[in-house]
């Protein structure tokens, strides 16, 4: 572990271990002007990228019929709160396929080994 | 002012106060030691000699041992010039801590030696367009185009860019943010990129513009 490394695991905070299928609720701070406010993105994890402090993953959503996706750095302090809803079975590391399917398609089934 | 010698570690990236993403060189720096004081009087010029590193003993030669030992017991690894207005406030031997020159938010200028890319065409060079992929083009896709006239100048001008040597030359990025200091580990995190390689000698001077 060199210095750079140190210094990268000084921004590194807990956070529950994430993998790609799980659907998470994503607490977000958003300041705007002199207010701040907490916004939930809740959707499903389709790929996680980064190591040390650079690690970013990506949340895609049905929003009112449009899909949208975001990418949050981990250990953002924007990032206040990550809860895991559930664990989808995959057996790939990036869900990218999950933009061509729609409907009953698109679904992922719950994986037993991290139910919770 | 009195400037630093360092080596580029590598960058990584920290989040800034409000949340946003920094990318950042770490830079080692400090202490570095005044091995001599160059004066109008004797030199014509002012200036500070100051060391930095170690070396083994046995890898230095005799003089430069002599010249080193007056600052300090082992040889350091580089010795590098600073021009100042005024030498007499330091002492040979004496350190230059980090903290002595620079802070959170100072701008700096950073100097180094930036990567040699060998023989290089005119496209990396000097970002010449190329020519078109299809089109008819052949043979000449990444060529620079005509160098100049006919009979009359009769002659290519002197500064035509041209393909050769690049990098692997004296390059200094000026008006660098310093992002933090951290005095216990001689670290300086500096916004944005610097030139040449990590582990890289740099110089760390105050910017000369912007302050």
């Amino acid at each position: 572990m060199d210095v750079v490394d140190q210094i990268e695991a000084e921004q590194m905070r807990d956070v529950p271990s994430l993998r790609p299928g799980q659907t998470v609720r994503v607490h977000v701070k958003i300041v705007e002007g002199e207010k701040e406010r907490t916004q939930v993105f809740e959707g499903v994890i389709i790929g996680i990228s980064g190591k040390g402090n650079r690690v970013t993953f990506t949340v895609r959503k049905i929003s009112y019929g449009i899909a949208v996706e975001r990418i949050f750095p981990l250990y953002s302090p924007h990032v206040e709160k990550i809860q895991v809803v559930s664990s989808g079975k995959v057996r790939r590391a990036k869900l990218y396929y999950l933009r061509n399917l729609s409907g009953k398609r698109a679904r992922l089934f719950e994986d037993d080994r991290y139910r919770s | 002012m009195a400037g630093l010698i360092g080596r580029k570690i590598r960058m990584t990236q920290v989040f800034g106060a409000d949340g946003s993403v920094v990318p950042v060189t770490v830079i080692e720096t400090g202490p570095c030691v005044v091995v001599q004081k160059k004066d109008m009087r004797q030199d014509g010029y002012n200036a500070l000699q100051l060391g930095f590193g170690h070396r083994k003993i046995r890898r230095v030669n005799k003089p430069q041992q002599g010249h080193m030992r007056k600052a300090r017991k082992e040889p350091f690894e580089i010795l590098r010039e600073f021009r100042m207005g005024e030498v007499s406030k330091y002492e040979v031997g004496q350190e230059i801590k980090l903290s002595d020159l620079f802070k959170k938010g100072d701008r700096i200028d950073v100097t180094g030696t930036s990567k040699g890319k060998g023989f290089a065409g005119v496209i990396k060079r000097w970002r010449f367009a190329g020519f078109p992929a299809g089109h008819g083009t052949h043979e000449a896709f990444r060529h620079g185009g005509s160098i100049g006239n006919r009979s009359y100048p009769g002659r290519v001008f002197k500064g035509k860019k041209m393909a050769g040597h690049l990098g692997n030359e004296r390059v200094s990025v000026q008006n660098l943010e310093v992002i933090a200091v951290r005095e216990e580990s001689n670290l300086l995190l500096v916004k944005g990129a610097v030139p040449g390689s990590n582990r890289g000698i740099l110089l760390i001077r105050q910017a000369v513009k912007g302050n």
